[in-house]
Formats: C-alpha cells, sequence, structure tokens
C-alpha cells in the first residue's frame, strides 16, 4: 500500500509540475497576461512607412510601454499605413495632439511608435486619430543619403 | 540478375506495408482499448510513474543544458549587433517552438520507449501475454492500452517543463553570467512569444510525438521476435524509428505551422 | 442429463494445421473425457504445445472442428471466447507468471481481473489455492526468486484459482528434478480428483505421464500413431508404440531427418568444393 502511496503522490507531483511549468510559460514568457487584457482604448495614426512594424509591437511615452498594436491596415486611397494602437485605460489624460513616430530600439532591435505629448487641453478617447505623425526611418535609405552627402563634401 | 534485384525489392516493399498495416491495426486495439483503460486509473497511474516521473530526470539536466547552451551561443551571435536585449526572444522561440517538443521526444525514445519495447518483448517471450489471454484478460487493455495513453499524457508534460527549465538555464546565462538586463530579456521575451503560435503550436507538437513515439514502442514490442535477440533488436528499431518519425514529422509541423 | 455426462469435453475432427510451409496436424481426431487425466504423447516438434492453444483459441485451424463443452471454439465471439477460457486453465512450460507481481498477487490476478470479491474473501481463497499446491509460506517471494518447480506449482495454482472445469498442462515435468517431478505428478491426480477436473497433460516424459494418465494419445507426423490406457498401449504390438515408450533411437521414427543419399551427398559435397 505504502508503495501504491508512493506511486500516486509521484505522479501528482509530475503533474502538478508540468501544470507549473505551463503557467509561468504562459505569464513569464508569453505575452498571454499583457495581451489578454481587453481593456484600454483605440487610436489610429497614418504613416507613410511603417518598415517593420507589425502587430503586438510596443507603444511607449517617454520610454515607457503603455500600449500596442493592435491593427496594421494599408489604405489604397492614400497610400498610407493606418495603425491602430490599444492604449491602456489608465492612460487615458493624452493630448488629442500627440504625436506618433517609429523608432528602433538598437541597430536592428526591433521597431515601436513612439508617442509625444502635445499641449492640447482635450484628451485623446477611443476612435481618435493621430495627427501628427513620423515615418521610421529606414535603414538603407539612411546610409544612402549619407554616403550621398559624403560625396558631395568631397566634390567641394 | 535485374529480376533478382526486383524481387528483392518487391520482397522488401511487401513486408513494409505488412509491418505498416500490423502497426495500424496495433494502433487500432490501442484506441478502442482506451475507455477501459480510463475505467481502471490506478494502472493508468503506475504507468505514468513509470513513463513520465521516470524519465523527469534526464529531461530536467538536459533542458537545462540546452538552455545554458543557447543562452551563451545566442548571446555570442546577436552581441555583435548590439542586439543582446534579444536574447530571451531567441532562447524562448528556440525552445519553445523546436527544442522542447524534439528534445523531449528524442530523449523519451531513449529513455521510456526502449524500456516499454524490452518490457513488452520479454513479457511476450516468457509466455506471459499469452498466458493472460489464456486466462481470458485482454493484454490489450491490461498492459499495452494503459502504457500508450501513459506515454501520451506524459510526453507534453515532459515537454512543457524542459521548455521551462531550458528558458531557466538561457536566463541564469545570460543574465547571471553574461550581463544581459534582467528587465530587457524578460521584456523582449514577452513582447515575442505569443501564446497561441508559440507556446500552444509547441504543446501540440508535442502531443503528436508522444502519439508516435509510444505507438511506435508497443508496436515493437508486441511485434518482437520472442527471443531475446528478438528483443534486443526490437528495442534498437523502437529508438531509431522513432528518432527518424520525430524529426521528419518535425520538419512537416513546423512548415504547417510557422510556415508562412 | 446422462447423455451430457458422457460427451467427451473436448472432441477435435479432421484437425489440420500448418506453420509456414510444414505440416503439423493432418487429420488429427481426438476425444478427451471428463473428470480424467488424458495424456498427449510424442517426439519433441510434433506441435503438443501448438495443439493446447488451438484448444485455447490463440491458434485458428486451417481446417477441422475443435468442440469444447459442445461450443466450437473457432465460431466463438470474442466475447464468448473469453467466457470459455475462463473455465479452462492452462499451464505453460514456463509458468508463465507475471515478472513484476509476487506470488499471493499471481494467483489473485485472475480473481481480480474477473470478480470483485472483498479483499479478505479474495486473501481466503488465493491462500486455499497456495495451500493446495504446498506454497502458501512463500506468498510474498517474486517469480525470480522461485525455482522452475515452484513457479509451475504458483501457475498451477493461478490456473485453478477460477475453479475451471479443465486444466491443460504444457510439458509439467521437463527440466524438474525428481523430487519436484514427484510433486507435481502427486499434484495433477490429486487436483483432477478432488476438484473433479479434466486434465490434459501434454508430455514427452514416458514413465512419469503413463503413472497418472487415464488414457493416452500418441502423436507422430501430424497423425494420431497410437491411442488407449496405459496398459493398452504397453501390450500394443505397434512398432511406433514399442519405440517411444521404450526410448529406441531408431524404429518407424528414424534416427536421421530426411536427407538424400549419404554417399551421393558426400559426392555432391567434393564436386561443388571442386568447382
Amino acid at each position: 500500500m505504502t508503495h501504491a502511496r508512493t506511486v500516486e503522490i509521484a505522479v501528482g507531483a509530475f503533474v502538478a509540475a508540468g501544470l507549473a511549468a505551463l503557467f509561468l510559460l504562459a505569464m513569464k514568457v508569453s505575452n498571454l497576461n499583457v495581451v489578454g487584457s481587453d481593456e484600454g482604448y483605440h487610436v489610429s495614426a497614418r504613416f507613410d512607412n511603417i518598415s517593420g512594424l507589425r502587430v503586438r509591437s510596443p507603444v511607449t511615452m517617454a520610454g515607457v510601454r503603455i500600449g500596442r498594436v493592435s491593427e496594421i491596415r494599408f489604405d489604397p486611397n492614400t497610400y498610407q499605413a493606418v495603425v491602430t494602437m490599444r492604449i491602456s485605460e489608465q492612460y487615458d489624460q493624452l493630448p488629442l495632439d500627440t504625436s506618433a513616430s517609429i523608432y528602433t530600439s538598437g541597430l536592428i532591435g526591433e521597431q515601436y511608435v513612439s508617442l509625444d505629448p502635445g499641449g492640447d487641453f482635450e484628451f485623446l478617447q477611443d476612435g481618435s486619430e493621430l495627427m501628427l505623425t513620423q515615418s521610421a526611418l529606414v535603414l538603407e535609405q539612411m546610409i544612402g543619403q549619407f554616403l550621398f552627402s559624403l560625396g558631395d563634401g568631397d566634390k567641394d | 540478375m535485374i529480376l533478382d534485384w526486383l524481387q528483392a525489392l518487391g520482397q522488401r516493399a511487401l513486408s513494409f506495408f505488412q509491418r505498416l498495416g500490423r502497426g495500424h491495426i496495433t494502433l487500432y486495439y490501442l484506441l478502442i482499448a482506451i475507455p477501459s483503460v480510463l475505467l481502471r486509473p490506478r494502472l493508468l497511474l503506475q504507468q505514468i510513474y513509470s513513463v513520465g516521473v521516470l524519465t523527469l530526470l534526464i529531461i530536467l539536466v538536459s533542458g537545462l543544458f540546452v538552455g545554458m547552451v543557447l543562452g551563451l551561443q545566442g548571446y555570442n551571435t546577436l552581441v555583435r549587433f548590439g542586439a543582446e536585449q534579444s536574447l530571451g526572444t531567441a532562447v524562448a522561440l528556440t525552445l519553445l517552438r523546436e527544442m522542447a517538443p524534439v528534445v523531449t521526444a528524442l530523449l523519451f525514445a531513449g529513455r521510456a520507449g526502449s524500456a516499454l519495447t524490452a518490457e513488452i518483448g520479454l513479457m511476450k517471450t516468457t509466455e506471459q501475454l499469452s498466458g493472460m489471454e489464456m486466462m481470458a484478460v485482454d493484454p490489450n487493455k491490461r498492459i499495452l492500452a494503459p502504457r500508450f495513453l501513459a506515454g501520451v499524457i506524459s510526453m507534453p508534460l515532459l515537454s512543457l517543463i524542459f521548455g521551462a527549465v531550458g528558458i531557466m538555464g538561457g536566463y541564469i546565462v545570460g543574465v547571471g553570467l553574461l550581463g544581459v538586463d534582467e528587465g530587457a530579456f524578460w521584456s523582449q521575451m514577452q513582447a515575442n512569444v505569443d501564446m497561441r503560435e508559440d507556446i500552444w503550436n509547441g504543446i501540440i507538437k508535442s502531443m503528436v510525438f508522444g502519439v508516435v513515439a509510444t505507438w511506435i514502442a508497443i508496436y515493437e514490442g508486441n511485434d518482437a521476435t520472442p527471443t531475446s535477440e528478438g528483443v534486443s533488436r526490437a528495442t534498437t528499431r523502437t529508438v531509431v524509428h522513432t528518432s527518424l518519425a520525430v524529426l521528419g514529422l518535425n520538419f512537416i509541423l513546423t512548415a504547417l505551422m510557422f510556415g508562412d | 442429463m446422462a447423455q451430457e455426462e458422457t460427451a467427451p469435453l473436448v472432441r477435435i475432427r479432421g484437425l489440420r494445421f500448418a506453420r509456414g510451409e510444414r505440416m503439423i496436424f493432418d487429420g488429427v481426431d481426438l476425444d478427451i473425457h471428463r473428470g480424467g487425466i488424458t495424456a498427449i504423447m510424442g517426439p519433441s516438434g510434433t506441435g503438443k504445445t501448438t495443439l493446447l492453444k488451438l484448444i485455447g483459441g490463440q491458434l485458428r485451424p486451417l481446417a477441422g472442428t475443435i468442440e469444447v463443452d459442445g461450443q466450437n471454439v473457432h465460431r466463438l465471439s470474442r466475447d464468448r471466447l473469453y467466457q470459455l477460457r475462463k473455465r479452462m486453465g492452462l499451464l505453460f512450460q514456463s509458468g508463465a507468471l507475471l515478472t513484476d507481481l509476487n506470488v499471493f498477487e499471481n494467483v489473485a490476478f485472475p480473481l481480480r481481473e474477473h470478480t470483485r470479491l472483498p479483499e479478505s474473501m479474495l486473501r481466503d481463497l488465493v491462500l486455499m489455492k497456495l495451500e493446495a499446491v504446498g506454497l502458501r509460506g512463500a506468498r510474498t517471494l517474486m517469480p525470480s526468486e522461485l525455482s522452475g518447480g515452484m513457479a509451475r506449482r504458483v501457475a498451477l495454482a493461478r490456473a485453478i484459482a477460477l475453479d475451471p472445469m479443465m486444466v491443460m498442462y504444457d510439458e509439467p515435468f521437463t527440466g524438474q528434478d525428481p523430487i519436484s517431478m514427484g510433486v507435481l505428478v502427486k499434484l495433477i491426480r490429486r487436483l483432477n480428483d478432488a476438484l473433479g477436473l479434466t486434465s490434459v497433460v501434454v508430455s514427452h516424459d514416458v514413465q512419469e505421464t503413463a503413472s497418472i494418465a487415464d488414457y493416452i494419445y500418441l502423436l507422430s507426423g501430424g497423425k494420431v500413431v497410437g491411442q488407449g490406457t496405459p496398459q493398452q498401449l504397453g501390450d500394443s504390438d505397434s512398432a511406433w508404440a514399442q519405440q517411444f515408450l521404450k526410448g529406441e533411437p531408431d524404429g518407424p521414427v528414424p534416427f536421421h531427418y530426411p536427407a538424400p543419399d549419404y554417399v551421393e551427398d558426400l559426392m555432391v559435397g567434393s564436386e561443388g568444393a571442386r568447382s
């Protein structure tokens, strides 16, 4: 009987360890705890070029993450990308004239949307659109321009 | 000359299809015996112990070391591009999508699969299965199906534990030894690891591997020639066939899951 | 009722069975009568064990019928066959004990699988069966700790655990020392009479088998070549029976496996080596 008991306890511990691993992976490793919350409000912004921005990329203000990209669309009328972001509801006092830029963290790191607050007294609401945007800096273009200007400088 | 060669080829093909057929008959009997296993949870528990719990130690140790190596190699590569903050992402994605299901299945074949084959093969050799049949006890229900179900249940659990321990290993090396920022390690990981896309797909993979690995082990044991040489050959075949099947299936599953 | 008592328990008619190319039974007729010990004897390799597996329904014959207690074994559904098997015990040559269970649990195994007896009653039953084979004191041993003779006695206790109508013994005397051989001989006879069993003993040990059998069938070359009580067979003038019972090396069963002529064979060999 004691042997059967040992077996049962061991199997119980094994299954518990497996479930604990799943819990750890879900909560600590994956984005389940971040995206799973459906709270917050949506704002959109139009960019000429979003480069490598993807759904679930972070949205930051002053370097602090306040939301995530929830949808990326292409608008065939204006030939622009429409990026919808979900902002956590605790940050509901962002000025209406806030501007959005796409930056890269590190040289080849992931891309994110950075919001810069304006001075308006009205606040962004669900469905608002950010009017001031700055597109992503594309590395190849920058290098191209840099080399081009370098060439110009040599001529002088 | 050509006829001899053709005949040899034909014989091989025929015996291959015969084995395939017998394998599927075995699987069919295993599946229809599962309800009767669920009525006797004690048998199942005993088998989860010998298939799952006894494989746990090798999974823990291997998971830790694989994670540590991934941390070391990932850091060496990423640091050249100044992207060492992505170490957490690299380690977690490599582990959860590929390493945890595949390495767990390979270790499972070596530790539990070979033991299953040898045990069933020996029971057949010593006429225990035959004796059970003569006592009006169906060996499919009493011996084979509990082992099958135990393997199918244990594999995803083992794979999850492998993944979690591996990420710990990557954390120890990356953050503890090489000085990657702890916050960046976890936040980058969270930003890029998706519950459904990465973790759930990894679990599905290990479920498929659990069915295949246990099925092969039980089939080879039950189909072994009842001599000591036959059992030893069957054990070897279990490890070889399971490894090949797991690696091949892994490619197909990866293409289906992450292909687009 | 009277007729049922006299009808044979096992009736085999026109049995044919082959392993690959080799014919093992080629038209065997056999009757096993209730309440007696029937011995089936023959040289090694005549398929005696195969015959037991055919009776137990583990193998299917090519042709012919095997009826046990009036039921054709190979026409039964799987469930009915399992019902029938509960009433038959088969003692394998190796004992076929479950190596991961001790002696007590081995004997308890068929009871646990087929009945829902309370633990105390199950314990009494198992100890009764173990007492019958004289191994009540060995109940905690594992099969690996038993001698060959003891393992067979445990297997015998297990075979009678469900109080079957018939017990089949596959080579019970092979490889036993004289003492455990004597024990087994006595046990088979005693259990048969005390429990009202029908026993089938497959063996090639002439003396021991003849001492307990009520009726003997001699098998050779896939056919029944002699039958009768031990007395009748001993007195018969069949060359085959005499050769087998007295253990003479050459006779109707030739010493040589069928082969081409010896001298010719040697000549071929030297030619083969030359070319």
